[in-house]
């Protein structure tokens, strides 16, 4: 699938967005960036919701606006899907007629059928209810379902888990992350959740302030020592790793380029793959390598990179495990008294990793 | 009941009837636009529509008299096409109740319709429903309450005028004598009694349909939303 390309300019006196992305077109692409970055925005631009004069959207070859050349194509003409923030389940249908609204309409032929989109949603046993007997949980996996009947080539998803507390999210992400390894359409998805980001996203596109910060693969753009005061607390590594051995003691391996993690026993097959979060307040460094500690996980590495962070005492460590970056918070006391400067050999050690999926 | 208030009563239902479907048929792309539109000209427009709720019925009916008579420009329209003039006439009170009682249709409507927001709208829309497709399987389902409250209210309100009634249709039997106007002559007659059935049967009516609108559709009455 051919890349997507969005160039959209909106001035509205107090907000501005002035963005031109070009986004991979399989995949989860997050739009991540605090409450009035402009991400929610963005996303309407790419529908034709909010009118971006002079904008510029395609899809692969097909172009959905192009100002320029005087092409604008009405949000109904587009073959998208867009989830909102809440469900909007149309009330006066039964979530079957809800289901089936956009599916008559979009004239598709075969692909996304009624039963195999509601079973991967968990939805089957619901249809014949009216929305308002669902719970939130239950609504917004009907409007997922509910946009994916359309047979979208695009999938936006506006904080689609934003309005649900945690229980429901959690009951939620599975299938979000169904989506991404059973459908070949590309996913848009606004956060401004990093767990979300780090579990779902393949790309992520940093806004803030109606800009563009960065855009990049997710590891990768996770990784830049530059930009992480835009997760504050939350800085950190996203590690794409292969489950390869269990070991005594209840514990897994978990191998990536560079180095194996030591995670309690996991239930998955070996060979899975298992993303893995590691904060970089949960990364300590040494200049020797530690004996008689608890901590498991610790690898030898090289700093690369120092950066600021969003408090004054800290710094932000870059570092390299072989060809794999990891992230380190640190103060900058330690960081003086050990030297800690790019290029010196050190060690790291990692107090929790979160594991993804 | 003699034959003169049977008739009366007939002719008044069939009066509020055709006026309400009218109203509805009018009225709801006006309500539509007022409730959607970001023009200048709203207000104006809103305003005009809700005068006949402040204006003595008699300075509506006084205008409209004027202008479906032989030299006023309806008038002048209708002579044109060789109908004769409206004064007078049934055709000539039904015109004259569909702006008398348009407020009271198009501000339910409106306010139901704005309080759909944009949001379900714009999920239709993503859903590759087309606007005039939105229109008919979003907006006016959403707005059911709206068109129950406009169209009881509508047909109520027609029921009840007097004013333009005497203004445009005078009073004759089976073309424009209507309820109201029947009692009106009841009275000036010093006929009580008969007076009374008209009167009790109008109170009773109106209580009915006021009940109705309340029991089953509270949020949409007057115009305000619960």
């Amino acid at each position: 699938m051919s890349e997507i390309r969005a160039r959209f300019r909106i001035d509205r006196g107090g907000f501005a967005l002035d963005v031109d992305l070009t986004l991979p077109g399989q995949g989860v692409t997050a739009l991540f960036g605090h409450s009035g970055s402009g991400k929610t925005t963005c996303l309407r631009a790419m529908a034709g919701l909010t009118r971006a004069p002079g904008g510029y959207f395609a899809l692969g070859s097909e172009v959905w606006q192009d100002d320029a050349r005087g092409v604008f194509l009405p949000t109904h003409q587009r073959p998208l899907g867009y989830v909102f923030q809440e469900a909007n389940l149309f009330p006066h249908l039964s979530v079957r007629a809800n289901l089936e609204f956009g599916q008559k309409r979009s004239r598709s032929t075969g692909g996304a059928r009624l039963a195999e989109i509601t079973a991967l949603l968990g939805i089957d046993g619901l249809l014949d209810r009216r929305p308002d007997s669902l719970s939130g949980g239950e609504r917004q996996r009907a409007a997922i379902a509910r946009a994916l009947l359309t047979s979208p080539r695009l999938l936006l998803m506006d904080e689609p888990l934003a309005a649900l507390d945690l229980k429901r999210k959690l009951e939620i992400l599975p299938y979000l992350e169904r989506l991404h390894d059973e459908l070949s359409v590309p996913i848009i998805y606004v956060s401004h959740a990093p767990d979300e980001v780090a579990r779902l996203a393949d790309h992520l596109v940093l806004l803030h302030e109606g800009r563009v910060v960065a855009s990049g693969p997710l590891g990768e753009t996770l990784a830049r020592a530059d930009l992480p005061p835009a997760f504050a607390d939350d800085a950190g590594v996203v590690i794409e790793t292969v489950l390869a051995a269990h070991e005594a003691d209840a514990l897994s391996r978990l191998d990536f380029a560079g180095a194996s993690l030591r995670v309690g026993q996991r239930p998955e097959a070996l060979g899975s793959r298992l993303r893995c979060r590691i904060h970089a307040r949960d990364v300590s460094l040494a200049l020797k390598k530690p004996e008689a500690s608890s901590i498991l996980n610790v690898f030898a590495a090289r700093v690369a990179e120092l950066a600021p962070t969003d408090t004054p005492g800290h710094v932000l460590v870059r570092l390299d495990v072989g060809p794999t970056p990891l992230l380190a918070r640190i103060t900058r006391r330690s960081q003086r008294e050990l030297e800690i400067q790019p290029g010196r050999e050190v060690w790291a050690q990692v107090k929790a990793v979160a594991l993804l999926a | 009941m003699a034959a003169a208030e049977l008739a009366a009563v007939w002719l008044t239902l069939k009066l509020a009837g055709i006026v309400t479907a009218l109203l509805l048929v009018i009225g709801t792309p006006i309500a539509w636009w007022l409730a959607r539109t970001r023009s200048r000209l709203k207000g104006v427009i809103g305003a005009v529509v809700a005068l006949p709720l402040v204006l003595p019925p008699t300075v509506l009916g006084f205008y409209l008299l004027v202008a479906m008579g032989p030299n006023g420009p309806i008038g002048g329209l209708t002579q044109s096409l060789g109908l004769g003039t409206l004064p007078f006439t049934f055709a000539g009170l039904v015109i004259a109740s569909v702006f008398y009682s348009l407020p009271f249709v198009v501000q339910p409507l409106q306010n139901a319709f704005e309080a759909i927001g944009e949001r379900p709208l714009e999920v239709a829309a993503t859903l590759r429903a087309s606007p005039w497709d939105t229109f008919w399987s979003v907006a006016v389902p959403l707005a059911r309450p709206g068109f129950i409250s406009g169209a009881i209210l509508g047909f109520a309100h027609t029921v009840g005028e007097f004013g333009v009634v005497l203004m445009i249709g005078g009073n004759i039997p089976e073309k424009t004598r209507v309820v109201s106007v029947l009692i009106y002559d009841h009275v000036e007659a010093m006929e009580y009694t008969q007076a009374h059935v008209l009167a009790g049967g109008m109170v009773a009516f109106s209580f009915v349909v006021l009940l109705a609108l309340y029991t089953f559709n509270p949020q949409h009455l007057g115009g305000r939303r619960g």
